[in-house]
């Protein structure tokens, strides 16, 4: 891939970085109230109160607020927790890791089932395949991963308790990921009754978060896939007589699948932000249920780091889908 | 005239367009009539009748058809007073949403250069965020209730609209008649209001149907991390969180406002999907 694309792509997510700073440092200032107060409470003390803004540098000019945030981010300075005590970023990275572990598996249970019903859609048009795949597309689209996260819940919370719907692993097993990654660690150690245990609570959380994702993906492809079939090249490998499942798989799904990944780039990020709420909901331990504890708790350093680090993470995956797409589109890469 | 009139009557002739039109009919009724429909207050507790069921299980109560929830408190009155918040929200949040985004969105579109410039970055800025969290970070700072809900949802769902209006202005601006409008020598904004946003009618009106749906997840969703209206306060999303707690005792405070939202939105979806399909003229071929 041209390497002028890529460095254009990463120069325009400066200034996207830079006005999520921006935002991320007005959200918590520029509101009704002052930070303080919200952290505290109403019953602290006036003299409490004075010294925390000082502490925290709220009694400075707004601008020279905003100056020595940048600086301290830049510097990998995220503040220190208020309910916690711990420094910010320490947090962070100690979750992170079970929150990416999650979306990237619930990405690839969502790449093969979408292709797969993306596949089946055309492979014989009409047939069962075909109306799979648009009813799932249909209810996939239309009910998001909250819904499907709580109806799992119910079917497997009490009417077929086959799968645990809480947690993150067995804690009598008294495994403990030093990376942070249990499934590939445990996997990696040979340590199989953890692993069985994690992947078994990852089930549930993981195809929530994958449904909307894999829908997308089904009707994108589904409908390149058509377009693609009626073109001469795929003629032509009919008329030498390969089979429909060969044309399909070997010659049309490759120029199919660049539109998909496009098309469904801002739906691999809203599965990321997903996180936050599917997180709760089955008390995973990642980021997003830290998140939300943080805006229970009020503690305003936290909830900054955790913003912060999902927009990073945005924009990350953005240019990683748009550098797929210039790797699979020739045309844009050299364009 | 005689084709916007075709357009509709085939609207209403399409079966997607039928049962969201239906759906979006029982709700404002519900809505409504609530104190008509409810056959029990709301807010009254009967601690003696808590955890009923609802009448198709075994020891039910004639007296409360969908059971009662954990203070006792008929489930199917806080179901039909809690479509009233889920309809006033979706309501409230899409149109003012789509008055913002479309403002923006014309704008940026129609004038181009720095003014699309710094509102197409804003929109890059807004969409680096996760749409869950910001909205219940920003209503954890601006204060829980029915307003900040639909403050967070217009604060964050603009740019749906602004994303498509832009690009739809981009083609519009182009057009032959919009040349021959400059060339009359009408002002720019008049050209804007009266020529180019009539023809997004169609468009903005199922967008708007789409935002109401996800209106009704986002006021479920807070309601669900306790930071919509009241709890004694009948929502769909209070009744989830409540229903997730004793979910091994009572499932069906959880299952029936599931049933309700889910219901709810894919009737939106499905008015949204066939009006796109009847109303947009290359669709529709």
């Amino acid at each position: 891939m041209s390497a002028v694309y890529l460095l254009k792509r990463l120069l325009l997510a400066i200034p996207t970085l830079f006005g999520v700073l921006v935002v991320v440092f007005v959200l918590l200032r520029v509101v009704p109230g002052d930070p303080i107060t919200m952290m505290v409470g109403l019953t602290a003390s006036e003299e409490d109160i004075a010294r925390l803004r000082e502490l925290y540098g709220f009694d400075k000019p707004i601008f020279t607020q905003f100056l020595i945030y940048l600086g301290d981010v830049l510097q990998g300075d995220f503040g220190v927790s208020i309910t916690r005590k711990q420094e910010v970023l320490g947090l962070i990275l100690g979750r992170l890791p079970v929150t990416l572990e999650l979306s990237l598996v619930a990405m690839a249970i969502a790449l093969f089932g979408g292709v797969t019903l993306g596949v089946l859609a055309v492979y014989r048009p009409g047939r069962g395949g075909e109306l799979l795949a648009d009813g799932f597309s249909g209810l996939g689209l239309a009910i998001p991963d909250f819904l499907w996260a709580l109806m799992f819940i119910l079917l497997f919370g009490v009417l077929i308790p086959l799968l645990p719907i809480s947690g993150q692993i067995d804690p009598r097993l008294g495994f403990d990921a030093v990376s942070g990654f249990y499934l590939f660690e445990s996997l990696l150690t040979g340590d199989f009754a953890a692993f069985r245990s994690v992947l078994s609570h990852m089930v549930l959380p993981a195809v929530a978060l994958t449904i909307p994702l894999a829908a997308i993906i089904a009707r994108v492809l589904k409908s390149s896939l058509q377009e693609v079939l009626t073109q001469d090249y795929i003629l032509l490998a009919r008329a030498r007589g390969f089979s429909r499942l060969r044309i399909v798989l070997r010659e049309a799904l490759q120029n199919a699948l660049i539109p998909t990944v496009t098309l469904s780039g801002v739906q691999f990020t809203f599965l990321v932000g997903g996180t936050v709420l599917i997180e709760r909901i089955f008390s995973y331990p990642g980021l997003g249920n830290m998140a939300i504890e943080a805006v229970i708790n009020r503690d305003l350093p936290l909830i900054q780091g955790i913003v912060l680090t999902f927009a990073v993470m945005f924009i990350a995956l953005n240019l990683i889908i748009d550098s797929t797409y210039a790797l699979l589109n020739p045309r844009v890469r050299h364009g | 005239m005689a084709e916007r009139r075709g357009a509709l009557a085939s609207a209403a002739s399409d079966a997607r367009v039928l049962f969201g039109a239906a759906v979006l009919l029982a709700l404002i009724v519900a809505a409504a009539a609530a104190p008509l429909l409810a056959p029990h207050d709301p807010l009254e507790q009967d601690l003696l009748a808590s955890f009923l069921p609802p009448a198709f299980q075994a020891g039910a109560d004639p007296l409360f058809p969908l059971g009662t929830d954990s203070l006792g408190r008929d489930l199917l009155s806080r179901l039909i007073y809690g479509a009233r918040v889920a309809l006033t929200v979706a309501l409230v949040a899409a149109s003012l949403a789509a008055l913002l985004g479309t403002a923006l969105g014309l704008i940026a579109g129609y004038f181009g250069g720095w003014v699309d410039a710094i509102i197409s970055r804003l929109v890059d800025v807004w969409m680096a965020f996760p749409p869950v969290l910001l909205s219940i970070v920003l209503v954890a700072i601006i204060g829980a209730g029915l307003n900040s809900v639909i403050i967070a949802i217009v604060i964050i769902d603009w740019t749906r609209f602004c994303r498509v209006v832009r690009a739809e202005v981009l083609v519009q601006r182009e057009q032959d008649y919009v040349a021959s409008a400059v060339t009359i020598g009408l002002g720019r904004w008049r050209i804007l209001w009266h020529e180019i946003l009539p023809n997004l009618m169609p468009l903005l009106l199922v967008l708007i149907t789409l935002e109401m749906g996800i209106a009704i997840i986002v006021e479920a969703i807070l309601s669900f991390v306790g930071l919509s209206v009241s709890s004694d306060q009948a929502t769909w999303g209070g009744l989830i969180q409540e229903g997730r707690l004793y979910i091994h005792q009572a499932w069906w405070i959880m299952a029936l406002p599931m049933a309700c939202i889910i219901v709810s939105v894919l009737g939106l979806n499905a008015l949204g999907d066939g009006l796109r399909r009847t109303l947009d003229p290359v669709m529709r071929r």
